[in-house]
């Protein structure tokens, strides 16, 4: 038997979860030590699992299979295609920089007591979120899936509800309520979706008889598993419904500007760039393949509500008065596009959608970091409350501007490559879409120049005027991110070829061909 | 008395025995062996009883302790010693002259009541949580149960130090009537089981130490009730006598699939109606329903659930639910299975009404107690959806999710005992804000049990709902399963919310202290987290074990 190297790159962050908060209560830094030290031990993992993932080689590599409940028909099985392995990779890269950032978001405050100790508890939720994402990026069990999807709810409900932005206007009660409020609200969505999602599970398994996606795929395929056109509607749209709350999507997004805002930017940072683009990605491995009719079925209504949640995420965004609230409904918008690339069901638009769950990751985490940078030094969220921090801290604000700029998908920056990729393979199927689509853009640049205008530019505010520039550890966080957007902004190849054939397997499975350029046909 | 008469009554004890006996009363063929673990625990219950006589008053308390953990391990061992010697599938049968049943699912119960019941007993024993009185230690229980509440004799017995001992031999008692409950082969000894567990429940409510009249109350309320839903019971069991001419399970089925033509002669009238059927098995099934506090049946389970002493409720919601559940099974599955379509719908409803109903009336609850007497009966609605399947897989899926609920159930109400001010328990909502923050682990391990009653994966309660919604989907209830989805999700709302409050609230001043148990509630609620946790991620042996045992011998 090989070497589980999936198995181990979950059970690794796992372990050290257990073992952070397992540290005393007074050895605070030991504890984050040995978290960072885990997250990167998990990056090499990663780091290994690309290099020994064969783009051209079978559909899912590096696979195990297990027998685990055989009662519900239910296998430990793991595999990663192309997409998986980009995720996965995402995943362990942004949890280090995550873990830095928030070096001392949760340390006590002084009136605690003794016994409470939320420093290894912070760090110890963020690796059990972590272990349990890449464990979901890799499950090829629809059960397996199910399982990490649900209970990784419930570290991120903790990490929301129980460290809180320290930046905050009002009373530290009033605070307290509104960060629980958007713990429970965050739980109880996501929840909700999961809920509808087990019933489509058991409906699935009682049709199917198993829960490997892999046999029932090629069941499918075959034509050995026939599905009534209603049953195959009903649990595609229990399955999808869960994960569009989980993406967001209009209108089931609502959760996330509240959980964005109210939790540190790290953690913010966690639930948009590496939790929510496990919603993403199991429309693209569960929704497709399990359903591939239902889903050409519902694309127009899914293309239209992607739609919405471009335009109206960045209209919301043009008008917040909150910096992470901004972010996050700039993040709605993007996650539009990915759903919409994910559903034109062109080549073009499901490799740009994989690209563009990286490069949103990366992107939004530069921003948003360097955000709670920012907002760490004033004590506040609100954008009003700053200005002309450009002459003050030159670097917070340079990094600041590439983070914005990558947010609205400059060419040279990542971002840009992933958004085209969709915007084509939108058009090519549909036009209409495409141009509309397009509007997203330009309010991209407006809220995010306006946003840079108002904090960065004008004169130095008084609050401002005493602010230090990006300490070491900071600059250790945002410089990798910011070379990497340049890197992949330029030379996107690595990527790619990683994810294009994935792609193609996924368009196969929709019997989808991309529709012929117009020229062409016209001859 | 007339002949025919005298005929009838004759028949009544006679019908089980064999025919060429009919004239005369023989010995009765009793199977020790197979009845052992009933023997056992009614044989140290009458122990008990005499040890409470003739032992000196300092000694009882350990000598009952001793003696009810002996005989409830004992008892579980003479379980498992059957079940390995294939009683539950090969050698399954019916003993005691076909009153008693020893099959799988009757064994896999009676092994689960069992460890719930040791489990639940230390909490029975702890004697750390409340303050010594007057230099003695006591427990939940009342220092003299037959004091009126405030009078001088009551004081007179706390200043003595006495303490109330028989609550062992009366848990002991509990037991032997629901080992026996699940296992009834006949709808008489049904009833007797039944007596014979509720009757020492209800005092066992009446006990309490703490908050005396609001336990009397609970007790008063639920002896009430219960002698109210055993009265239906009763005139079920005669109506369907009335019906089939004997009380036996097999001979009923018989007369409901039309197997049996010699009619007996004094019922040549009734025999066979089917009106007598339904009404009765709608009596026996009413009774039934009462006990697992499925609603519309349900009234009597918050106030009982909140006034008993906590050690009590967690027992009686644990094992309790068990047997009910056992027996209810046994009655459906074996008596009625020609009748599926008579039965289905009522209980669709039911399990409907049950699961929504349990769920969004606790939404409003504002102590603890009470909250988890409405998420009982939400379960009680998710455990009939798994019945109504009437698989065998509807029959696994159960014992599975009985055997997983009860932990949670006694690990949970054991953590309750915990949490307690200068008024005893503070079971009130709002006095556990903060927890998390002052008792990082007691609040953590109670979410643990909270997250498990939810319903979240890798804890017991997932896999147990995950089984009985599968059971149900393939048995063709997908609706109940939609509806149980929903009603999970009304559900996960308050259980969140006690979490937000232990974790999320700042603690106050003048809150609650969590008292340091001694080993013996910590043993309980280790072995409640322990089984949650490994229920939730390796079920596969326990699922093993319940479809092993899900075939009913008749």
């Amino acid at each position: 038997m090989s070497f589980p190297l999936l198995t181990v790159t979950a059970a690794l962050p796992a372990a050290g979860a257990i073992l952070t908060a397992a540290v005393p209560a007074a050895r605070r830094t030991t504890a984050k030590w040995l978290a960072l030290l885990v997250s990167l031990g998990t990056l090499v993992l990663a780091a290994l699992v690309a290099v020994r993932f064969e783009p051209g080689g079978e559909r899912y590599q590096l696979t195990e299979s297990h027998a685990w409940i055989a009662d519900f028909g239910v296998r430990y099985e793991l595999g990663v295609d192309g997409i998986g392995v980009a995720l996965i990779a995402l995943t362990a890269l942004l949890i280090p920089f995550i873990v830095l950032a928030g070096w001392h978001d949760a340390d006590p405050y002084e009136t605690q007591t003794k016994r409470w100790r939320p420093t290894q508890g912070f760090f110890a939720l963020i690796l059990m979120v972590e272990a349990m994402v890449i464990l979901s990026f890799a499950a090829t069990d629809v059960f397996l899936f199910y399982i990490l999807f649900e209970a990784m709810l419930i570290p991120m409900y903790f990490l929301i509800g129980g460290f809180g932005d320290r930046a905050h206007t009002g009373t530290d009660e009033n605070a307290a309520a509104q960060r629980s409020y958007a713990a429970v609200k965050f739980l109880l969505y996501n929840l909700v979706g999961g809920l509808i999602m087990l019933a489509a599970v058991i409906g699935l398994y009682v049709v199917a008889g198993n829960f490997s996606l892999t046999e029932i795929a090629a069941a499918r395929a075959s034509g050995e598993l026939e599905m009534a056109t209603d049953t195959e509607r009903l649990l595609f749209l229990g399955f999808f419904f869960a994960f569009a709350v989980k993406a967001p999507l209009w209108p089931l997004h609502t959760w996330l500007p509240n959980a964005m805002g109210e939790a540190t930017a790290p953690v913010a940072v966690l639930i948009t760039a590496v939790v929510d683009k496990v919603g993403t990605f199991a429309m693209l491995r569960f929704c497709l393949q399990l359903f591939p009719e239902a889903s050409k079925w519902a694309t127009p209504a899914i293309i239209v509500l992607a739609l919405i949640s471009i335009v109206y995420g960045a209209l919301l965004a043009v008008g917040q008065r909150d910096i992470k609230r901004l972010v996050a409904y700039a993040s709605i918008s993007h996650f539009g596009f990915i759903i919409m690339g994910i559903f034109a069901m062109t080549s073009q638009g499901q490799s740009g959608a994989t690209l563009y769950m990286v490069n949103h990751g990366i992107s939004t985490a530069a921003l948003m970091l360097v955000a709670g940078f920012l907002i760490t030094r004033r004590g506040s969220r609100l954008i009003a409350d700053y200005g002309g921090v450009q002459k003050v801290a030159p670097v917070l604000a340079g990094t600041f501007l590439v983070g914005g700029l990558a947010t609205l998908s400059l060419p040279g920056l990542a971002p840009f490559v992933s958004e085209f990729l969709v915007l084509v393979g939108t058009f090519a199927r549909y036009p209409v879409a495409g141009i509309v689509a397009t509007s997203g853009i330009v309010l991209a640049a407006l809220y995010t120049l306006v946003l840079y205008q108002r904090t960065m530019t004008g004169p130095v505010k008084e609050e401002v005027r005493a602010m230090p520039d990006l300490k070491a550890r900071e600059l250790v966080v945002v410089a990798p991110l910011i070379a990497l957007l340049l890197v992949l902004g330029v030379y996107p190849k690595p990527l790619t070829e990683i994810v294009d054939p994935a792609v193609r397997h996924t368009m196969s499975d929709v019997q989808q061909k991309d529709p012929r350029p117009e020229v062409e046909a016209a001859k | 008395m007339s002949a025919s008469a005298a005929v009838a009554v004759h028949s009544l004890w006679t019908t089980a025995a064999e025919p060429a006996a009919a004239d005369r009363i023989g010995a009765p063929a009793i199977e020790y062996a197979q009845l052992a673990p009933t023997l056992i625990v009614v044989g140290a219950a009458v122990v008990g009883v005499l040890l409470e006589a003739f032992v000196p008053r300092r000694a009882r308390y350990h000598a009952q302790v001793f003696l009810t953990v002996v005989a409830l391990a004992a008892a579980f061992a003479a379980v498992v010693a059957l079940a390995a010697g294939g009683h539950a599938t090969t050698k399954a049968g019916i003993v005691a002259m076909g009153a008693i049943a020893v099959d799988g699912p009757a064994l896999f119960l009676q092994g689960t009541i069992l460890l719930t019941s040791l489990v639940a007993v230390f909490t029975f024993a702890e004697r750390r949580l409340d303050p010594a009185h007057h230099g003695h230690r006591v427990d939940s229980f009342a220092a003299e149960a037959a004091a009126v509440p405030g009078s001088e004799q009551e004081k007179a017995a706390v200043k003595a130090g006495f303490t109330t001992t028989e609550v062992f031999p009366l848990v002991l008692f509990a037991v032997g009537g629901m080992l026996v409950f699940p296992a009834a082969n006949d709808l008489l000894t049904l009833f007797i089981a039944l007596e014979v567990f509720s009757l020492p429940l209800y005092l066992l409510c009446a006990v309490a130490r703490r908050k005396r009249l609001m336990s009397q109350e609970a007790a008063v309320k639920y002896f009430l009730l219960g002698a109210f839903s055993s009265a239906f019971l009763l005139f079920g069991v005669a109506l369907m006598y009335g019906y089939a001419g004997s009380v036996s399970y097999a001979r009923i089925a018989d007369v409901v699939d039309g197997s049996v033509s010699d009619i007996t002669p004094a019922l040549a009238q009734t025999m066979g109606n089917d009106v007598l059927l339904l009404i009765g098995f709608a009596m026996v099934l009413m009774g039934l329903l009462f006990k697992v506090g499925a609603v519309p049946f349900h009234m009597w389970t918050p106030d009982v659930y909140q006034g008993a002493p906590t050690p009590v409720t967690g027992f009686m919601a644990a094992a309790t639910k068990v047997a009910a559940f056992g027996a209810m099974l046994r009655l459906l599955y074996v008596v009625l299975p020609g009748l599926r379509w008579d039965w289905r719908p009522v209980m669709w409803g039911v399990a409907i009404v049950t699961m929504l109903a349990g769920a969004i009336v606790a939404i409003t609850q504002t102590d603890i107690k009470r909250l988890l007497a409405y998420s009982s009966i939400a379960h009680a609605g998710f455990i009939l959806a798994g019945v109504i399947a009437a698989t065998p897989d509807g029959v696994s899926s159960v014992l599975f999710y009985l055997g997983a609920y009860s932990f949670v159930t006694v690990g949970a109400f054991a953590v309750v005992t915990l949490v307690r001010d200068a008024g005893g328990e503070a079971t009130h909502l709002s006095k556990w804000a903060g927890l998390g923050r002052r008792s990082p682990l007691v609040a953590a391990v109670f979410a643990v049990f909270l997250l498990a009653f939810a319903g979240i994966p890798l804890t017991s309660g997932f896999s147990g709902k995950f089984a009985v919604f599968k059971a149900a989907a393939e048995g063709g209830a997908g609706a109940l399963v939609v509806i149980g989805v929903i009603s999970s999700a009304i559900a996960a709302f308050f259980y969140i919310r006690v979490i937000v409050l232990m974790f999320f609230s700042e603690p106050k001043p003048e809150g609650p202290t969590v008292a340091v148990p001694s080993p013996l509630t910590m043993t309980t609620i280790a072995v409640g987290v322990a089984v949650t946790l490994a229920l939730g991620v390796a079920p596969q042996y326990f699922l093993d074990l319940a479809g092993q045992a899900s075939v009913f011998v008749r």
